[in-house]
This record gives C-alpha cells, structure tokens and sequence, in this order.
C-alpha cells in the first residue's frame, strides 16, 4: 500500500514543481467545467491566464493586478508571521476595517483643510486602529489563554458592525444626498492615495507591500526576532529554553499582523475603493489567509500566491464578460485551484512511499 | 410584554429561525471535538440548501429534499477531509477555500432554479395539544424539522457523553497521538466526523431553502454559517449550550426586527455586535478558568495528524 | 505602447475592417452592463439583466451586449468598466447606485464612451443618470393596502435609510391614510437589500405586531413566500412576483428598465446621445404597476387604476400639500407639489409616521 513518510528538509524540486502541477490540474478539471458549460475551454483558459498578462489590454491589466493584489499580499505576510509562530489570527478582515475606519475617520476629522502631515497621520491611524483591534485577541490570550483563532474571527463581525454604524452615522458624508458612506477620501487631496505612476496601478498601497516584503525577508533570514519565530512554530518548548518570551511573540505577532491590515485598509478605501462604505471590505483579510499558506508563509512565496490569486480575479473577469461565463463558474474554479494547491503542496514535506503490508 | 412583543411569539418564532445554525453548529461541534476546525461551514450549508431544494423540486418530496441536502453538505466536506486528512493541507486555508468553492458552485448547479417553488411543509398535527395556551405555540406549533433538530442536539449530546464511541471521538481531539498509540484510527474517526459535520451542515442549508425561505436565490444562506461557528464556542463545545446559542443569535435578529416593528428605536447595528460580544466574554471566563478550559476546548483543534509509523 | 496609441490604433483597426461591410452589414456596436448581484437573484440584478435581453433581442445584429455580473461597488467595478472600454464597448450602463464614482472616474478615462449610470446624481458630459420614480408605484399599492388592511396596521420592510426608500414610505403611508384615516405603518430596517432568510423573518415579525399588509423595499421573494404562510398581504416588489398572485401579492411595482435601455442604444446608434439626467415614472414607462388581482374588489381595484392613471396622465403627484413634517412643521402647502430638489434627497418622514429613520 501507499504511505507518506516525513522528508528531512522540503524538497526543492516539489516546492517549485507543486504550483505548476497545480496550476495545470485545474486548468484541466477547469477545462472540463467549462467545456461542460458550453464554452471553449482553451480559449477560457488563455484568457483567464494569459491574456492580462501578454494579451492585448496587459498594459492595463498588469496594473490592475498590482491593486488588486497588494492589499492582500500586505495582510498576508503579517499573518504569515504570527502562523509561523503558531498564533493564529484569522479575522484580519476586521482589523482591515479598523484600519480604514481610523485613517480615514482621521483624514476626515480635517476635511477640507490641506496640509501635508494628513495623510502620514492617517496612515499611522490606520495601522493603530489594525494594532488596536488585533491586540484585543492578543491581551485576551495572554492575560486569559483565550483561544485567539476564535476571538479574532468573532471581531470580524463586530467590526462590521460598527463599519454600518459609522457609514450610516457619524462618517456619512453630508453632501451625499443621504446616502450611507463616508465622503470620498479619494478626491479630498489630503488624504487621497493616489495611482502614482500613470497606467501602473502603483499607489502607496503597492509600495508598503513591497516595503514590507522585503523587510519580512530580512526579518526572517537575518534577524534574531526572525529565528525566534521560527523556532517558536516549530519547537516551543526549545524556543522557551531559548530565552523567547510566548507572551511577548503573540502581542508581537498580532499587533504587527494587525497594523499591516490595518494599512491595506486605508489604502484601499483613499485609492481604489475611494470611500468608507457598508461592504466596502470585500474579502481580502481572508483571501489573505489562503495566500498566506499557498506562500508557504515565506515573504517571496507570498509575493508569487498574491499575484497568482490576483491573476484569477483579475482573469476570470474577464472570461466572465467576454465569453460570457457565469461568474460564479470563475468562483468554482478559483476555489478548485486552491484545492489543487493546498493538496500538491503536501509532496514538498511527504513522499508516497510503497510499502509492502507485513502478512500476518 | 417587552416594549408590545407577545413573548410566546417571540419564542415560537425564535425557535424556528435558529434551526440552520443550530443543526450546522451541533455537526461543527463534532468535527471540533474530533479536533479538526472545519471553516468551510458556510460552504456546506449552502450547497445543502441548493442540493435540498433541487431534490425536493423534482422528486415532490420534501424529506427526500432534506435527504438531498444532508448528502450534498456532506459530499462537499468530503473534499475538506481528504485535503486535510489525507493530504494533510492546512485546514483554515481549506475551510476558506470549501466556502469559496461552495458559494460558486451552488450558484452553478442553482442556475435554472430560481423562481421555482418546492412541496410545502406543515406543522407536526399535534391535535389540541396545540391549541393550548402558551405551550401549543411554543411547543407544538412547528414543523418537522424544529422537533428533529432538537432531538439531534439530544442524541450528539448523548453520544458524545455515553458512548464509547463518543468517549473515542473525544480522546482523538484531546490528543491524536495519544488516541493513534491506543490503536484508534485517527483519521477515519476523523474522516466520518467531518462527513457527520458537512450532512448537518447541508441539513441546516436545505431547512433555509425548503422551509426558512422556501425558494432558491443565490447566496442565501446569508453568512449563516458564520454564525454557526460562533454558537460552538459560545456553546463551548457542549450540545445542549450550543442550542442555547443558537436561540441566544437567532434570538436578537428576531427580537431586534420584533422591536423594530413594535415601533422602539434600538442601535441596530450595536445590538447586531452583542451576540458576538457576549462570546467573546464567554470564551474569556471560560479560559480563564484553568480547569474547565481544559475540559471543553479540543486540545488538538486544528492541528494536523500524521502517522508517524 | 500606451493607453492613447494603442486606442486610437484600436479604433483605425474597427474603422478600417469595417469599411469593405459597409454595404453589407454595420459592425454590431458594443454595449457593456455590470450588475451589482448575480444575474439570476430574482430581484434588482435579475430586472437588469432581463431587460437587457429584451434589448437585445430588438436590437438583434446591430448591438452585441457583453455583461458581468457580481461586480463590487470599487476599484472591481472600475477595472471592468474600463476592460469593457478597452474591448470597444461604446456605451457603458453601471446599474447599482454605488457604481456613481467608478463610474465618473472611468467616464473621465475614456472621453469618447457613453456612460450610463442608475440611480445616482453626478453626471458627466459623457456620463448620464437614469432613476425611476418608484414612489408613483408606492402610492397605488398603499391606497389598495389602505383599503385591504383590516388591522389597520400596514408594514413596511425597508433596506437602507436613503432617500428612495424614504420617499416609497412616505409615499405609501400617505396614500393608505388617504382612503383609510385610521391606519398606521410600522416600518423594520433590514439593513440589507437582498438576505431572503433575514427579510422572512422581518415579514414575520411584522405580521407579529398585528400587520396584515406588509410592503417590502427588499428584493427577494422571501416576504410574500412569508405572507402567504400567514395569509397576509403583499405586493411584488421590483419584478412582477405573479406567481404568488392572486393572494398574497396583490400587485406589484415593477422595475420597467427595457424601454429606456432601449431608448439610450437607439440614441447611441443614432449619434444622438447625449448627457441627461432622468427620474422617469409611470407616464414614462419606467415605473410598471403590475396587474392588481382578484383578491382585490372591484371598487378598490377601480379607484387604484383611477390614480395610477392619472399619475400617468401627469394630473397627479404623489408628493402634493398640503402635507407637514414628522414634527407637525409645514411642507407642503394646499396644492404644492415638492421639487424634484427636495425629493431626491429626502430624509425626513411626513406627519403621522410613528417612527424614526436611523441615524
């Protein structure tokens, strides 16, 4: 019969190999879907994965893979450290809400005033309201081993909740005709976030990605902070020895994760979402979890699994409008890539073994 | 009277708004005590409710509907299970992308099936027993599946305390490992709990669609899943809790359009949080009492098991 | 090669392959819809997209239609505008009111696409706003829920506190008064346009509170499945809902997108469009009143056709005085009928309304 064994170190081959063979296993199991729907499969697939990136528009769709991945690469390499660690924080949607509600609560408190420390202080607002927010699970699991995975979940739905409140209340713009939602931050100059190079994509919220996974690379391969999150993933008892302080990682884990998402809050909503509405969140804190893992939790890899994720998006819109396809077909097939990804992952830690049952 | 509510109203109309989440948090309890964290329940229950109400349209039954929707919950968390049980992938990551996965296909398979309506359900006949004051309408006045989901909450309950098996299923997410060198079959008790976790799942999607709402519209279990995952750990992982919990949540939805309809002004918005809250404070008292932590929350939640012989 | 070279060589490439056809057949001209839900939600998206395909049927060759359906109100709605505009698309209709700043922002990028945006107020030289007056329809479902109550207790299940919800509250209560002084509106907030299970819920509660007529301002079918358990009374409410007529709907206001749609590519096909910012009604065809049924008598059925005419005639305005404020300040004098200016904005609830909008 068939049985995993533990390989000593990933293998290198698979690391690299897994995606591929992912990314052609839904492309044919997605063909199938397709064709079973009545389109050209090749032709949906090439203009799912092809065409933004070497098609006739990619000028613009590479872009827009840009905004539409840096906000999710942002939150998962922030979470990427915490589940390196062993800490889970799953609701960074709400500390992303948080974030934008600070920043630009902030930014709006000076409306229509200019001056240029706006911006800055709504971007430190952002990452304190996603500190903030992640540090109630954090304390509540130092202070009281409160299991943060729940907590962190159940403050995504607080969150929202006080996301309708404000839209509807105390941040409703006044000249919106009555209307929920904030004024637009994207067209109040102070606080706008603009694209920055005309026809990339690029705004502040590209950068810090950017910033940020490069940071987290050195982090992790040079830095002694690095090593202790490593070591506290992976042998906790060894990491205690050590001289690494549980309580200190997890408020250092959760409050960092949480600033991050906190940023590609407010990024999103002075940019590309322009303003603070009821359901302007549209899911990246938890896409940011599965890029997080499709990453393998190391900055570059989560780079790639954000562009890849985008990809999808930003592709499967696509086939959606010019071919046609439901879109909650791109839905399915978006969900059977990531199958595919979390199960061929395993061959770069297990290989199949044969081994012959002893007979009795 | 609460501010013009008739509290027996109130009651019996609680009762039947909490039946999706309650059956999806009892089969989520399971998974959970088995030790696996299965987030994919939104995803279950909707194909539930798609599988469900597409059975029911074309064969005229009702309870084959709910048989339906039972097996499509639990066809979807089968996937769930062979990803992490056997090809040992992460399982937050898999429950998100079940959901993701489940959202769009019951989409797909939903095509074609808006508009229609399914057989009709009615209350159990109970005779005069519900014509009785107070009680006939609080207890006696709902359909089927009300009495059924609570008798589900009884039996899991009882399994899970006087049984072998249930004691098992227990040790398995106190400590694989453990459970694995005392000879149990981790992953198939596993594999059956997740399967036992998707049909309740699918059970409580198909009662949103045959029954709740009765018709099919994209996305409309809501978030209800969500919620369900909630009301385990308000519950704190014992059945007769979680019921409780499932009533506390479908209760303030029901009482706040309740109030909202006797004409009393409420912060909607702050009165949707506190369900959420009251959890959260819940799971804090009970974590912070070392001794009954240790007795309700699966030590092995989430964690992933491999044979290491 | 940039956004302006690339377009203009796109537009020589159509000029020139077109030009041998020119005899033969006119290149069909592109038209783009991004709906907000699915295509298949049974309410607001589905009247959109059915409209559509009513277009698209009388326009047959002439217009090819490219659609995408649960696009997100933000950056996703604008990338798909502007992907639509990219492929040639030539007249763009953003079919949910939080499209509005997409959609100027796309209408800026491409000067020479006609937008078309619903429900909203901004326009732009090349972008255009079209609403429908659904009030009109308020006011001929609540004179027949006016006369249908025997509760004297009318329900309303509103979505989000914003001015078109507003108006069809108002619009129903005054109404139902008009032909029935003693009758009062109970308003719940779903806050959702579209949760079928929270929406039956509502209808329950409201029926709980001694309502036997409830409007919904949501777009499922949930509430009448609700008031037909309970043997109430409802209305269809963006689509027709006949299959729950003739009891529990008992009309239906009905969102009548297809004529202008087809108005607006006519136009477009013409060379005529041109920026416009319309609130089309009953007159107009944008706002349908869906056949009232059998359960309603005949006399009720006869006085509710009277005013939907002379609504449609233009002798009638749902908003007229003399009507005051919630807090008893006058309005609207003895015959004043209320500007589009205030309407389109409104945010309080006429005298006689016990209860608050949320802030």
């Amino acid at each position: 019969m068939l049985k995993l064994e533990k390989r000593a170190s990933p293998s290198t081959f698979w690391t690299w190999a897994a995606p591929v063979v992912a990314v052609a296993l839904t492309m044919v199991v997605g063909g199938l879907m397709f064709a079973a729907l009545g389109k050209n499969p090749f032709v949906a697939i090439r203009t799912i994965f092809w065409d933004p990136l070497f098609g006739e528009f990619a000028f613009y769709f590479r872009g827009q893979l840009l905004v539409k991945a840096a906000p999710v690469i942002l939150i998962a390499v922030g979470l990427s450290l915490g589940f390196r660690a062993g800490i889970w924080n799953i609701g960074a949607e709400g500390q992303y809400i948080m974030g934008a509600l600070f920043g630009g609560g902030v930014g709006l408190a000076f409306y229509p005033a200019e001056h240029w420390f706006i911006f800055p202080l709504c971007i430190l607002a952002a990452a304190l309201g996603g500190w903030l927010w992640g540090m109630i699970p954090a304390i509540l699991k130092v202070r009281f081993r409160t299991n943060e995975i729940l907590v962190s979940l159940l403050l995504v739905y607080v969150a929202q909740a006080f996301l309708a409140s404000m839209s509807l209340g105390l941040l409703k713009n006044p000249e919106g005709q009555g209307f929920p939602g904030s004024r637009s931050l994207a067209q109040y100059p102070a606080t706008a976030n603009p694209e920055l190079i005309a026809g990339t994509g690029i705004h502040w919220g590209v950068i810090a990605a950017a910033v940020v996974v490069l940071l987290t690379w050195v982090l992790l391969d040079r830095h002694i902070l690095g090593f202790q999150i490593k070591l506290a993933g992976q042998a906790p008892r060894a990491a205690r020895f050590a001289g690494v302080s549980p309580s200190r990682l997890v408020l250092l884990c959760m409050g960092v994760s949480g600033a991050l998402a906190g940023l590609a809050g407010f990024f999103e909503v002075a940019g590309p979402a322009g303003q603070i509405k009821i359901g302007f969140n549209v899911g990246y804190g938890f896409s940011a979890i599965i890029v997080a893992f499709l990453g393998r939790l190391s900055p570059l890899g989560i780079l790639l699994a954000g562009l890849l994720m985008a990809l999808t998006y930003v592709g499967g819109e696509n086939a959606s409008t010019n071919l046609g396809l439901p879109s909650a077909a791109i839905q399915a097939f978006q969900g059977m890539l990531l199958f595919f990804l979390l199960a061929v992952d395993m061959f770069t830690n297990y290989r199949l073994r044969l081994v012959r049952r002893r007979v009795a | 009277m609460l501010g013009g509510i008739d509290p027996v109203v109130l009651i019996a109309a609680l009762m039947v708004a909490s039946v999706p989440i309650l059956l999806a948090a009892i089969g989520e309890l399971v998974v959970e005590k088995a030790g696996v964290l299965n987030l994919g329940v939104e995803g279950m229950m909707i194909m539930g409710a798609i599988c469900g109400f597409a059975t029911a349209v074309s064969t005229g039954s009702v309870w084959l509907g709910f048989v339906g929707g039972a097996l499509g919950g639990a066809g979807l968390s089968l996937i769930f299970a062979f990803l992490t049980q056997i090809m040992l992938a992460n399982q937050t990551a898999t429950g998100l992308a079940l959901t993701l996965f489940g959202l769009g296909f019951s989409s797909l398979i939903g095509q074609g099936y808006g508009g229609m309506k399914p057989p009709p359900i009615g209350p159990v006949p109970f005779g005069p027993l519900a014509d009785l004051p107070v009680l006939g309408k609080i207890l006696f006045s709902h359909d089927p599946m009300v009495y059924v989901s609570i008798a589900v909450v009884a039996a899991t309950a009882w399994f899970l305390k006087k049984t072998r098996k249930g004691l098992i299923l227990k040790a398995v997410g106190e400590n694989h490992d453990a459970a694995h060198a005392l000879g149990y079959k981790v992953v198939r008790i596993r594999v059956l709990a997740i399967l036992f976790g998707g049909a309740l799942a699918g059970l409580g999607g198909s009662y949103v669609s045959l029954v709740r709402v009765p018709q099919w519209t994209d996305g409309i279990t809501a978030g209800a899943g969500w919620i369900a995952l909630a009301i385990v750990v308000f519950g704190s992982w014992k059945p007769w809790r979680v019921l409780l919990g499932a009533w506390l949540f479908g209760g303030i939805t029901v009482l706040q359009l309740n109030m909202q309809a006797a004409g009393s002004w409420l912060p909607v918005q702050y009165l949707s949080m506190s369900p959420y809250l009251i959890t959260i404070l819940v799971l804090v008292v009970m974590s912070a009492d070392r001794s009954r932590a240790a007795m309700n929350a699966p030590a092995a939640l989430g964690k992933n098991f491999q044979a290491s012989r | 090669m940039n956004r302006r070279t690339l377009l203009t060589s796109v537009a020589a490439a159509t000029a020139v392959a077109s030009l041998p056809r020119i005899a033969l057949a006119q290149a069909p001209v592109k038209v783009g819809y991004i709906y907000v839900g699915p295509k298949n939600d049974g309410g607001w998206s589905q009247h959109h997209a059915e409209a559509v395909a009513k277009a698209k049927a009388h326009f047959g060759d002439k217009v090819e239609i490219v659609e995408q359906e649960t696009v997100p109100e933000g950056a996703d709605a604008e990338r798909v505008m502007t992907q639509m505009a990219l492929g040639g698309a030539q007249l763009i209709f953003a079919t949910s009111f939080g499209y509005m700043e997409p959609t100027l922002n796309v209408a800026g990028k491409f000067p020479n696409v006609k937008f078309e945006h619903a429900t909203g107020y901004k326009t732009a030289p090349n972008m255009s706003a079209y609403n429908a007056r659904f009030y009109e329809g308020r006011a001929v479902c609540g004179t027949i829920a006016g006369r249908m109550t025997k509760s004297n207790k009318i329900g309303y299940i509103a979505s989000f506190p914003i001015p078109e919800v507003i108006q069809g509250i108002n619009s129903t209560y005054i109404h139902a008064k008009k032909v029935n002084p003693a009758v009062e509106i109970k308003v719940v907030w779903a806050f959702t346009w579209f949760d079928p299970a929270k929406e039956a819920d509502a209808t329950q509660a409201l029926i709980d509170q001694g309502c036997d007529v409830v409007l919904a301002h949501t777009d499922s079918t949930a509430p009448l499945a609700t008031l037909k358990k309970a043997g109430a009374y409802g209305f269809g409410q963006a689509g027709d809902m006949i299959e729950y007529a003739p009891t529990p709907r008992l009309s239906s206001v009905i969102d009548e997108w297809a004529p202008y749609y087809i108005e607006r590519i006519q136009a477009l096909l013409d060379g005529t469009w041109a920026s416009q910012n319309v609130w089309y009604g009953i007159k107009e065809g944008m706002v349908g009143i869906g056949a009232i049924s059998d359960a309603v008598p005949a006399e009720v059925k006869a006085e509710a056709e009277a005013l939907r005419d002379s609504i449609a005639a233009g002798t009638y305005k749902p908003f007229t005085g003399p009507l005051n404020k919630q807090d008893g300040s006058a309005w609207l004098a003895d015959g004043e009928v209320a500007g589009d200016d205030v309407l389109s904005g409104l945010s309080f609830y006429v005298e006689g309304i016990d209860a608050e909008i949320p802030k």
